[in-house]
This record gives structure tokens, sequence and C-alpha cells, in this order.
């Protein structure tokens, strides 16, 4: 509490950037823990005009903390990863951003949590068009034991987003191309979808995401049950992806987050630590904890 | 201890012990395999070895001439002459020309007693439907009573006596050598209700009583079970009023068959004033019983749905209802029907709760409705099997023996449904 910390405002919200000074190693673990336990972020957690804006958010199991008051904003068409050792929230934090968390019963969210201005966790807002906006992939390919067809046209059927069968037609075969999917599959749509390799599987989930324009995606960890040629695919397809939609994506590789995000916050132990412009995380942390993760002192 | 080779010494040494032991462990599951095996083919070997006679019909056939004098029968329309009417006579007739030379009023009773209790009401059903065969010679089939029969199919087996004097021995030995005595399938097992005359018996109201309870029980159970594990399984909250009622539902799966029984007579008979021995009460306790096992079965499979493709569809912002209609009901559904296929099996061979609501009653007649006055196979077996005399014996086995294929039918269709839904995920 006595050195570099206390010289950040407890106002954060206010402050577009906050800059730490390296301390001497003696103070060093005293400082974290301090820096931790203030819930601070350095770097840029926020933005002008965001897409989602998150304040003061915690979130625990029963009586087991996992997120301690983190605040963070999510711009528009920006691609920001979640890096950090196993067990920091990282997950825990992407699933609050569409809800998922509601079917765990012990799990208790706060603070707040703000998609174009409007509260995600109002009772009275419906989860279900509130996912319908808020698309998710997940860490293992998960297709619906159906056909490649089905499983993209699951989402528009249940939404009523196709009256005719050559709109539905229209919009499998749009979400296919996106997903870079289409040539792979077009001459078997019928035939069912948990055939198809782990890579095809994962571009068929995410096709099928944005089968129903949602206008942000989140990924959970989409490319750690892939071969490396499948994880390039997927990683194209982000990018081009990041033109109409805002991406949520978490991972467990920091070379993965270099390669697709603008900007990469680390967590650690249930606080975010440090959100910066992706190159500038990477080569410049300003943080010592981010610094040690990437360098791979731990983690 | 360190050094390598005595350590790969030491794993080697205890790898054979290692061997040892799985291979006497799989000894052992050889032998219960086995048991189980033998046990099942000798329950079946001698199921068959007893009830096999049971499909055979003793039989009778006689040029039996129609004569109206004989029957003091001038007109088989006319309802009190047909009342009237002699019937044994025209079939003594019949028999005594087949043996000339039986005299005496003793020795014609002897012969007349060859042929089945019903034969003469048979003839007389014959007439009334045919009444323009009066007069004329017909060659006709009757059922042999049910010594004769005794004595056709276990004249040797001493488990049976044989009540038919020399005399009449005898005669049965000439009809067989004559071709008049004849054995052949016995359509009459499947196509009568129950009887007091072995012969006359047959097992098709018992197979109606049994499904007709079964569709009741089927209804009723498959839908309320099915409901009950997907509210509790997606819906409900957790709390002690859902731990207790699963904890209950546990109870109930275990409660003895009987106190549903006693149950059902005292609500449904009791308090509602439904009818004793139908069809639909014996379904409702049966449903009763099978509905927390099809709770519990139903439970485990939804249990076992991957939460990832619950996930995967939450995640595009299908709601609750369709997450459950669309994917975990259709992937569920082969472990739901499984289970349940097996309870109705089981509810099918229950007999306890059946006895106590009255379906243990002698009924003759085939039920036609829910409503009707029935039995079911198990309890038809039962009563066979309590039955004085020998004809039953054959029966109960053969009786067992259809309810076995009923049972093991059931479980085929579990098994193929299994496999049928399964490849098409």
């Amino acid at each position: 509490m006595s050195n570099a910390s206390s010289n950040i405002p407890d106002d954060i919200t206010k402050t577009e950037k906050a800059a730490i000074k390296v301390a001497e190693p003696a103070q060093q673990d005293r400082r974290e823990a301090a820096a931790l336990e203030e819930g601070k972020t350095v770097g840029i957690p926020f933005c002008e005009n965001p897409k989602f804006q998150l304040r003061n958010v915690e979130v625990s199991y029963g009586d087991t903390p996992a997120i301690r008051n983190i605040s963070l904003d999510i711009a528009r068409n920006e691609v920001i990863a979640f890096i950090g050792p196993s067990g920091c929230g990282k997950s825990t934090f992407l699933r609050c951003l569409n809800r998922m968390n509601d079917s765990i019963e012990s799990c208790s969210v706060r603070g707040s949590l703000l998609l174009d201005g409007e509260d995600i966790y109002d009772p009275r807002r419906d989860v279900v068009e509130l996912r319908a906006r808020v698309g998710m992939v997940f860490q293992k390919p998960n297709p619906f034991p159906k056909s490649i067809y089905d499983n993209v046209a699951y989402g528009p059927r249940i939404h009523g987003l196709a009256n005719r069968k050559s709109d539905l037609d229209d919009i499998v075969e749009g979400s296919l191309r996106k997903a870079g999917l289409w040539e792979e599959v077009k001459d078997r749509l019928d035939a069912t979808a948990t055939g198809m390799s782990g890579g095809q599987q994962q571009r068929l989930c995410i096709a099928r995401a944005i089968a129903v324009s949602p206008e942000v995606i989140l990924m959970d960890e989409p490319c750690s049950a892939l071969d490396p040629i499948a994880t390039a695919k997927v990683e194209e397809l982000i990018a081009e992806m990041s033109e109409s939609y805002t991406i949520v994506i978490v991972t467990h590789s920091m070379q993965q987050a270099a390669r697709v995000s603008h900007r990469t916050a680390y967590f650690h132990l249930g606080h975010l630590v440090e959100v910066n412009e992706t190159n500038r995380l990477f080569t410049a942390p300003e943080h010592e904890l981010t610094e040690s993760y990437i360098t791979g002192r731990f983690g | 201890m360190n050094n390598p080779t005595s350590q790969a010494e030491l794993v080697r040494r205890s790898l054979k012990r290692r061997y040892r032991k799985e291979r006497r462990f799989r000894l052992y599951g050889m032998i219960a395999v086995a048991i189980a095996l033998l046990s099942l083919l000798i329950l079946f070997a001698d199921i068959i070895q007893k009830g096999h006679t049971g499909f055979l019909k003793t039989t009778i056939t006689l040029d039996v001439e129609l004569d109206g004098e004989l029957m003091y029968l001038t007109d088989p329309t006319d309802r009190d002459e047909m009342a009237m009417a002699d019937f044994t006579a025209p079939i003594l007739a019949a028999l005594k020309a087949q043996f000339p030379d039986v005299e005496g009023r003793a020795a014609e009773r002897e012969l007349s007693r060859l042929v089945g209790t019903y034969a003469a009401s048979d003839l007389r059903d014959l007439l009334r439907a045919e009444p323009g065969l009066l007069g004329t010679t017909q060659t006709l089939e009757f059922l042999a009573h049910d010594t004769v029969s005794v004595y056709v199919k276990h004249a040797d087996n001493p488990r049976y006596t044989v009540r038919l004097s020399d005399q009449q021995k005898q005669w049965v030995d000439e009809l067989q050598a004559r071709g008049v005595i004849d054995t052949s399938f016995n359509d009459v097992l499947f196509q009568n209700g129950d009887s007091r005359e072995p012969a006359n018996a047959g097992i098709l109201g018992a197979i109606v009583g049994s499904m007709l309870t079964m569709l009741v029980t089927l209804v009723l159970s498959f839908p309320v079970g099915v409901a009950a594990a997907i509210y509790l399984e997606e819906f409900a909250p957790r709390n002690r009023l859902t731990d207790f009622i699963e904890v209950n539902i546990n109870n109930l799966a275990a409660v003895p068959s009987i106190i549903f029984g006693l149950l059902g007579l005292a609500v449904f008979i009791g308090a509602f004033g439904m009818p004793r021995s139908v069809p639909v009460v014996g379904g409702l306790v049966l449903a009763l019983m099978t509905v927390p096992t099809i709770i519990i079965s139903s439970r485990a499979a939804i249990k076992s749905v991957p939460p990832s493709i619950r996930e995967a569809a939450e995640g595009i912002g299908a709601s609750r209802m369709q997450v459950v209609l669309h994917h975990v009901l259709p992937l569920a559904m082969p472990g739901m029907l499984t289970g349940s296929i097996i309870v109705m099996a089981q509810a099918l061979g229950e007999t306890a709760p059946l006895l106590l609501i009255g379906m243990v009653a002698f009924i003759v007649d085939i039920p036609d409705g829910l409503f009707d006055a029935a039995t079911v196979l198990p309890v038809q077996i039962y009563l066979w099997a309590s039955s004085a005399e020998q004809g039953f014996i054959e029966l109960a086995s053969a009786g067992i023996m259809v309810l076995l294929t009923f049972m093991i039918s059931m479980n085929a269709l579990a098994i193929w449904l299994r496999k049928r839904l399964e490849r098409r995920w």
C-alpha cells in the first residue's frame, strides 16, 4: 500500500491508463499482493463507446470467489484475448458475458455488466435473446449428432430467422462459407456432423454460432483440441470475422493471442492484472506478474 | 534396490504373481457365467420337457350319423327341441360302430367316456349353426376325454396316473392303431379362455387380459415416468424438497409389489368403486409399481447425455424446453425405452398385486374391453398349477413357455430399439 500502487487513484474508472513503476525486488511481493487486493488493472482496460462495459464484476462459486472485482471494456469489432494460468477465472469471466454460468446453481455474479448499455444480468432480461446476440464456441468441438445442414440451421430455425427453405439454405451456405467450410462439405450436407475431423467440427461450430448473426462471439479455448493446421485455419477465420463481429477469445497459447487479438487481458487468481494492446503486452508488459507469465516463469 | 537390473528382476517376479491373479479372476468370472447359463438351461429344459405336450391335443375322429330319431330332434331351429334333444346318442353310436361287440349299459358308459365332456355340446353348436346337417353323416373331430389324453401322451410317465379301466385302455390302443385317436397341434390353447376341462382350456383369455393390462400400464407409466424424470433432472431446483422426493422415488421402487396390490384394492376398488378383476385396475396398479423404476432409468439416461450438447444448444440461444426436446430427449430416448420395456416385461410377469384386486377369478370368456373381467398370464399359470386335474400340469408349463416367449420378445425389442435408435446418432 505504501509505494507505487498507492499512486494509482482509487477510482480506476476515471483512469484511461495506469502506469506502474517497477518496484524494488524486495518490495515486489508485497506490492503485487497489494495491487491484486485493490483490484487495480494496469494498461488500457477502458475505451470509448464500448460493446461491453463491465464494472466491479465479482463471481463466486458458493463461498469460493472466482473473479474478484474486475472492470473492463470490450470495444466494438475488436478481438480481445484472455490469457492466464489455469484456474485464473478467464473462462468464468467469459461465460458471464452470455450468462452461460446461469445453469451452475452455486454461481453468483455481482457488479455491473452492460452490453450496449443494457444490463446483462437484469432479471427481466431474456437470456435466449442475449445468447442470440452473444454466440459461443466451446473448447471441445460439440456439434449436435445431426447432419451438417441441421447443425447450422438449428439456430436460425429456433429463432425463426428464415421463413422459407430457400432462406434457410442461404443462411446455411453463407455461414459455412464464412467459416471456410463450404467447399469441404457442400456435397455432403446430409452427412452426420460427428463424422467430420476435429478441425472441421470446430469450424462447423463456428458456422453454427454465426448462423444466428450474433454481434459478439465468445470463444473458450477454441483450438485446444485441434492440430496446428486446423488451428491455423481457425485463426485465419477469426481474423476475417473480426471485421463484422466482436470476438472474445480465451486461450492458453500466448502465440495464438499474439497472432489473432488486438488487445490481450492477463488474468491471475481471479484478478485482471493487465490489459494492453497485444503487441505492447507481449513486448513490454507493465506488470511483473504479466512479465513472469509471458516469459514462462510460471503458469 | 536402486540397481536397475535388480529392479527389473523384481518387476519380472511380481509380473508372474499379477498374471496369476488375473487368470484366477477370469476363471471366477467364467465360473459365474457358466453357473448362470447352466441354471437357465436347466430351467428351460425342464419346462420344455414337461410342457411341450401341452401344445398337443388328443382328438377322436368319428363318422357321426346325425340321426334325428336317435336324438329326438326333428327341427334344429326349434329352441325347445334343441334343449331336450340327446346329442350324446349319435356320438355313442359312432363309437359303437367302431366296436360292434360292445353290449350292456355299463360298457356303453365306459365307451362314451372316451370323448371329452363337451363333445355333445359341440355337436349341438354344430347343428344350431347348420341345421341342414340333420340326417346326414359327418366326419367329426372331437377332443378326447382328459383321461384318454393323459393315457395317450403319458402312458409311461410315472408322474401321471392313468384313470382308465383295462377295457378302455384296450379300446384306446385299438383306436390309435386305426388312426381314430390321434394327437395334433393344440390350437384350442390359443382359441379358448379358461375351462374346468383341461382339454378345452385355453390361454387366449389370459393373453388378451395381459395385453390390455400392459396397455393401460404403458400408457400411464411411460409418459408420467419420463415427464417426472425430465422435470426432476432439468427443471426442478436442487433443494430439500427435491432431495426428499428423490429418496422416496427410490423407496417406492423397492416397495414389494403385493403392497401396491393392497393399495389398488383399497383405493381404486374401495374408494373409487372401480370393478374388480378388470384390466384397467390391474393396469393402474402395475403403473404405480413401474413408474418409480421408469423415473430412475429415465433420469440415468438423461444424465448420460453429454453436457457439451446441452451447452452447445444453450450457447445458440435455445430455451430450456428446446434444449430438452431437441437434444436431451432424442439422445436419452434409447436408454429410456430400454429401461421402460424391461420394467414392462417385469410387470407382465407380476402376479401378487393382481391376485389382490381379483384378477385371479375363473374367467371363461375372452375379455373384450378394459372394463371386462379378465385374468393375466402369470395368474393363469398360477391357477392351472394349483388345479387338481392332471391335464393342467402340462398346460401350466405350456403357459410358462408362452409367458417366457412374450418376455424374451419384449427384451429383444428393447435391444433392437436401442441399437436402431443409437445408430441414428
